[in-house]
């Protein structure tokens, strides 16, 4: 029976954390975190407000710097990396969705999906075209052209997975991405995650307080305090 | 509901007669329905019959005469096991878990574990649901079927997490009691 964040399996880990310490001024928010994500594996971080959850995350992600312990992504240490190399690595490795707000507002759905690609050095046309192929896997359909002010929070939630996801990265990292979302809308955008992550091999670092979000995920690990707490045993 | 079980839990905390484990009995569990007088003396027979229960004594205090009865070693042993079992994650079965639990912490049981290890199982049947309900070609009943599981559990759980939460607090007031 899985048990957290059992070591010892025989595939070694894609990304790592061992101890991981973080404070926000003199609140600590991380107290020890040893989590392992493994290549094309969907884990939910579960947990009560305030155990951590998102600041795990960050530091997964290289998006805050943890104050000790260690991450480790396909054999490198984040902390060594100097922070061009880490920003390279996060843009050609790593996808993003935050709850909501992280489209950017003056772009339409295609133009937001399209940056990525055109950041890493795609053309415009090329950039528009694999956009709308994604967005269409996705399931939105006829609101290329909007922005994203003028979509629902669901259509806007699964442009947000078509941008996190168009440049194949190997994780995608998710905060709460249901998080305002209506029941069915939130089923939408964690199935087409799922379904997408399982289909191109994609591992997911899923954030969520919802069990039933969480049950998407083929494994969960639940933060209490700022580590790792016991998942129980039923066998 | 194991009334077995459920009087074994009673007996735990000291050696009582049948009048009373029904009395406590109806106290303890508000929502279940009452314990008929019959239930309670055939259930006690057969706990005794099992060798999870023996007579402790009789006596009268100038009314009937009245048998107490008290758990055998095999009786706590067998009360244990069932406490830390995990019920069947299916929907409805919070009064099982509830039921456990108030055992649990009457007995000094460990509920705490048990709670986690009851919330493992829910979550892998969640997890199962999510699989039938979110692949490609599930027909509506099946979807509904699962919605409709999923929710329970899911409520289930939270009013885990919050017994959980509460667990220091309600083992000193069920004790008190």
């Amino acid at each position: 029976m899985t048990n957290g964040d059992t070591t010892g399996n025989a595939a070694q880990p894609l990304l790592a954390s061992r101890g991981l310490v973080k404070a926000h001024g003199r609140t600590e928010a991380l107290r020890g975190a040893s989590v392992e994500l493994r290549a094309g594996e969907i884990l939910a971080v579960t947990g009560a407000s305030g155990s951590g959850k998102s600041t795990l995350l960050h530091c997964l992600a290289g998006i805050v710097r943890p104050d000790a312990g260690s991450v480790t992504y396909a054999g490198r240490r984040l902390e060594e990396l100097p922070e061009k190399r880490l920003s390279e690595l996060r843009r050609t490795d790593f996808g993003v969705v935050f709850q909501f707000g992280q489209l950017i507002p003056e772009l339409t759905a295609l133009d937001n999906v399209a940056l990525p690609l055109m950041l890493a050095g795609a053309g415009r046309v090329e950039a528009r075209a694999r956009a709308g192929e994604w967005l269409e896997r996705f399931g939105v359909r006829g609101q290329e052209e909007l922005r994203p002010g003028a979509m629902s929070g669901g259509q806007a939630q699964r442009a947000s997975l078509a941008r996190a996801l168009v440049t194949g990265p190997k994780v995608v990292f998710a905060d709460e991405p249901t998080g305002a979302l209506d029941s069915l809308s939130a089923e939408q955008v964690m199935t087409a995650l799922a379904h997408t992550a399982r289909e191109s091999g994609t591992a997911v670092l899923l954030v969520t307080h919802d069990a039933q979000v969480a049950a998407y995920a083929d494994r969960e690990v639940r933060l209490r305090d700022g580590a790792v707490a016991p998942l129980g045993v039923t066998a | 509901m194991s009334t077995r079980h459920i009087l074994l839990g009673l007996l735990a905390s000291g050696p009582s007669h049948g009048y009373d484990l029904k009395r406590r009995h109806d106290e303890r569990f508000p929502q279940a329905r009452p314990l008929a007088y019959g239930q309670v003396y055939t259930t006690l027979q057969r706990l005794v019959r099992d060798g999870l229960a023996e007579v402790d004594g009789t006596a009268s205090d100038g009314g009937p005469e009245r048998t107490a009865y008290r758990p055998t070693e095999a009786g706590a042993r067998e009360l244990a096991r069932w406490a830390g079992e995990i019920a069947p994650p299916a929907p409805f079965v919070t009064n099982e878990i509830f039921t456990k639990v108030v055992v649990s912490i009457l007995t000094g049981g460990d509920a705490g574990t048990y709670l986690l290890a009851q919330r493992t199982a829910h979550m892998e049947r969640m997890r199962e649901l999510t699989a039938v309900k979110t692949a490609p070609g599930t027909d509506l009943t099946t979807v509904l079927s699962a919605d409709y599981a999923l929710n329970h559990l899911d409520a289930d759980l939270r009013w885990m997490a919050t017994t959980a939460a509460r667990l220091t607090t309600l083992t000193a007031e069920v004790r008190t009691a």
